[in-house]
């Protein structure tokens, strides 16, 4: 159902006063839950629950045969699928072109940020490596499903063990349902924050009647290094355009909500 | 060796412990979870709502979709995530095993979608289910003349018990499989079955038996889906 | 006789308050009582078939749905938004299990023009009167005053079931967030609201009110803590 046309004259007359419909500021973020380890089946496991938006991930690694061009690294597969549980409109059935997108852009994120040191995951040159499966769930729609799912995936992963590999003549498998204490390899933690669009406003965060109005979403992910920040992966998605000086405000927009995240993220983790 | 003590130390006749809770989907018309132990499932109801193609549509009364599905990580070896043979099968006997219950002919033309999550796979998924989806429908506010209460049973080594565990499916004497797993779902109340399915090698007065018990216990599943609906979180800011 | 009538009042006092049965429970039992909305008589009970609240008054037994989807009733006031237009009126999603349909015959203002979309166009927002309700469909109405399309405003959505509460006994929730907050509101019966005010923050004061209430249904004490709520509020405000 497309957005309804006063509701989106009402969002864009707030916004112009820098307002949004449920009283955040333009680079607010709603109520940010994290929990770690909800599925014990999972390697790692994380569900996320952005205001009501909530987005389960789950890793699972197993052993797999490298890529050519990468016989001694680490294969990462990013998968999501917006189930029909989640919202009124989304049906069963394979992943769309926004579940496919959203993992891609999940990938891009992890994998241009360097988060896994992919070479400390090889188990035999050429032949056996581990592959990480990070399965991304929606459980509930309610705007802003790409943040919520880069968050919950980074958190399964820092969650996350390697399986217990044993020898079978003369090549190696996972003995599934064990895990060992050992952390993957991972390095400075990667965030993305998604800066919405509707005429001249920008916003972070956004609901999904916000999101439903929005004629242009940016997504961007970063890794602070000391007082730098690097921008690893951009996403533009919608029909929309934007200015020169307007992809200035975006980019400061979405730096200012990756600071909050990275921020708040760990506190709310622990130190698991 | 007999199988005399359970693995987890309960008593033949006990289940896992009981979670179950509503409105756990703020979008669905109607949610719950329902877990017994490590086997967590979640259920939300979206209708009745108009049912597109028209060609499905029922002029008498409403159409039942029940949809089940294991999350890729439920499992300890990864699932690849889409419908399989055992899913659409499932998705089948859930349907039947909620049908009894609801009043489908006041909404002609409709559907009522149940979509089923396995969140975590310790066996007696598709029981977990079926009492996530009995939940999640009456929470939906459908016209219904019952809940429906459903749990595994069966015969490990020479013992009958409720609620299996993935261990206690699996289990052998001498190399050979020992064990027989029964589904049964039955509506709360009556107690008129509505599901029924085994796998593994039993006798009529075993399968009675393990019936039998099923049906002593579905009162304590029962009272855990009535407690889980009748607690609303009273809040204020 | 009077025996079994004096004994079905005293347990109808007893019942008086609210009780949350969920489907197939007994709510009474006894041949005095009459099954209403929500339950049915099976043998000497009576029993609730929907999840909501029993209330047993006068020997009739009733459940009030506590969640689900909107059931149109006719002369209901609804807000729903234009999915289709047809050779003759507009097809309107209501938020119901069924499809609604408003023909041109059913408008308030004289219908000339071919182009219908220029009246109502698809995803416009509207209000109307359930004027019949059939097995498969509804039929709408605008032949009253105040029903027509909402241009501006806020529009926020509640479940059908809250609807009651949210309205209040007499309008006694809704009036006082109206005059707190200085708004028009517009109730559906459907669940979907408009509020119109002087500006975004009394219109997102009463907007914060009726979720607080939808979210908070069997609070006692409710019109009276809400107007306390939007009184504090509406002064920081200012």
């Amino acid at each position: 159902m497309e957005i309804a046309k006063v509701m989106k004259k009402t969002i864009v007359d707030l916004l112009k006063q820098g307002k949004r419909i449920d009283e955040r500021k333009v680079d607010e973020f709603r109520k940010l839950d994290i929990k770690l380890d909800i599925s014990k089946n999972a390697e790692g496991s994380a569900m996320v629950e952005l205001g009501k938006t909530k987005v389960m991930a789950g890793v699972k690694i197993d052993l797999v045969e490298p890529f050519q061009d990468a016989p001694d690294a680490g294969v990462l597969i990013v998968n999501a699928e917006f189930m029909p549980l989640a919202y009124s409109e989304f049906e069963p059935g394979p992943p769309g072109v926004e579940a496919i997108e959203l993992a891609r852009i999940v990938d891009r994120g992890i994998r241009e940020s360097e988060f896994i040191d992919f070479k400390k995951l090889c188990v035999e040159k050429g032949k056996k490596v581990y592959g990480i499966f990070i399965d991304i769930y929606v459980l509930n729609h309610d705007g802003n499903l790409i943040d919520a799912s880069f968050l919950a995936s980074i958190a399964a992963l820092l969650n996350a063990r390697l399986p217990k590999i044993e020898k079978v003549e003369d090549s190696y498998r996972v003995v599934y349902g064990e895990k060992t204490k050992q952390k993957l390899p991972l390095s400075n933690i990667p965030f993305m924050t998604t800066v919405f669009k509707i005429n001249d406003s920008m916003f972070i965060d956004a609901n999904l009647i916000e999101e439903k109005a929005s004629e242009t979403k940016v997504s961007i992910a970063y890794c602070f290094d000391k007082n730098k920040a690097n921008i690893h992966a951009i996403q533009k998605l919608g029909s929309g355009t934007f200015s020169y000086e307007e992809l200035e405000k975006i980019i400061k927009l979405s730096q200012k909500g990756a600071e909050f995240l990275m921020k708040n993220f760990l506190s709310k983790i622990g130190s698991k | 060796m007999a199988y005399t003590k359970r693995f987890d130390g309960r008593a033949f006749d006990e289940t896992r412990p009981i979670r179950a809770e509503v409105g756990v989907i703020e979008n669905a018309d109607g949610s719950a979870l329902f877990a017994f132990g490590d086997t967590i499932a979640i259920a939300a109801v979206y209708g009745p709502r108009q049912l597109y193609p028209q060609h499905l549509q029922n002029p008498e009364k409403a159409l039942l979709r029940a949809y089940y599905d294991m999350l890729s990580f439920s499992v300890p070896e990864r699932k690849r995530p889409g419908p399989t043979r055992r899913s659409i099968e499932i998705s089948d006997v859930t349907t039947r095993a909620l049908e009894p219950v609801l009043m489908l002919e006041k909404f002609q033309n409709c559907v009522i979608d149940v979509y089923i999550s396995i969140l975590q796979a310790n066996a007696s998924t598709r029981t977990a289910g079926i009492n996530a989806a009995s939940m999640a429908l009456a929470h939906a506010g459908l016209p219904m003349k019952d809940l429906v209460v459903s749990v595994s049973a069966g015969k490990v080594g020479n013992s009958i018990v409720v609620d299996l565990t993935k261990e206690e499916e699996d289990y052998e004497e001498n190399g050979q499989k020992m064990a027989t797993d029964i589904a049964i779902a039955m509506l709360g109340k009556s107690k008129k079955i509505s599901l029924l399915q085994l796998d593994g090698n039993i006798n009529k007065e075993e399968l009675l038996k393990a019936v039998d018990m099923a049906r002593k216990v579905s009162s304590k599943i029962y009272q855990a889906q009535m407690n889980a609906l009748k607690e609303i979180k009273k809040k204020w800011l | 006789m009077p025996k079994a009538i004096k004994e079905s009042k005293e347990l109808s006092k007893e019942k008086k308050e609210r009780r949350i049965v969920v489907p197939g429970e007994v709510i009474v039992s006894g041949y005095d009582y009459l099954a209403g909305e929500g339950c049915i008589r099976e043998d000497k009970d009576i029993v609730a078939i929907k999840y909501g609240i029993a209330s047993v008054e006068n020997n009739l037994v009733k459940v009030i749905p506590l969640g689900g989807v909107y059931l149109p009733r006719v002369g209901n006031i609804v807000i729903g938004q234009v999915k289709d237009i047809v050779f003759n009126g507009w097809i309107v999603d209501i938020f119901a299990p069924h499809l609604a349909f408003l023909g041109i015959s059913e408008c308030n203002t004289f219908i000339s023009k071919e182009d219908l979309s220029t009246y109502y166009d698809v995803n416009d927002i509207i209000i109307a009167k359930v004027k019949a309700v059939q097995p498969r469909s509804v039929v709408l109405t605008m032949k009253e005053k105040g029903l027509g399309k909402i241009t501006s405003g806020l529009l926020v959505r509640v479940g059908a079931t809250r609807v009651a509460r949210i309205i209040g006994k007499g309008g006694s929730m809704v009036n006082t967030i109206k005059e707190v907050t200085k708004t028009k509101i517009i109730v559906g019966q459907n669940g979907l609201i408009w509020i119109k005010g002087e500006n975004a923050e009394s219109e997102l004061a009463a907007k914060e009110a009726i979720q607080l209430v939808a979210e908070n249904p069997l609070l006692d004490g409710l019109t009276e803590k809400v107007k306390e709520y939007l009184e504090k509020k509406m002064k920081l405000e200012k």
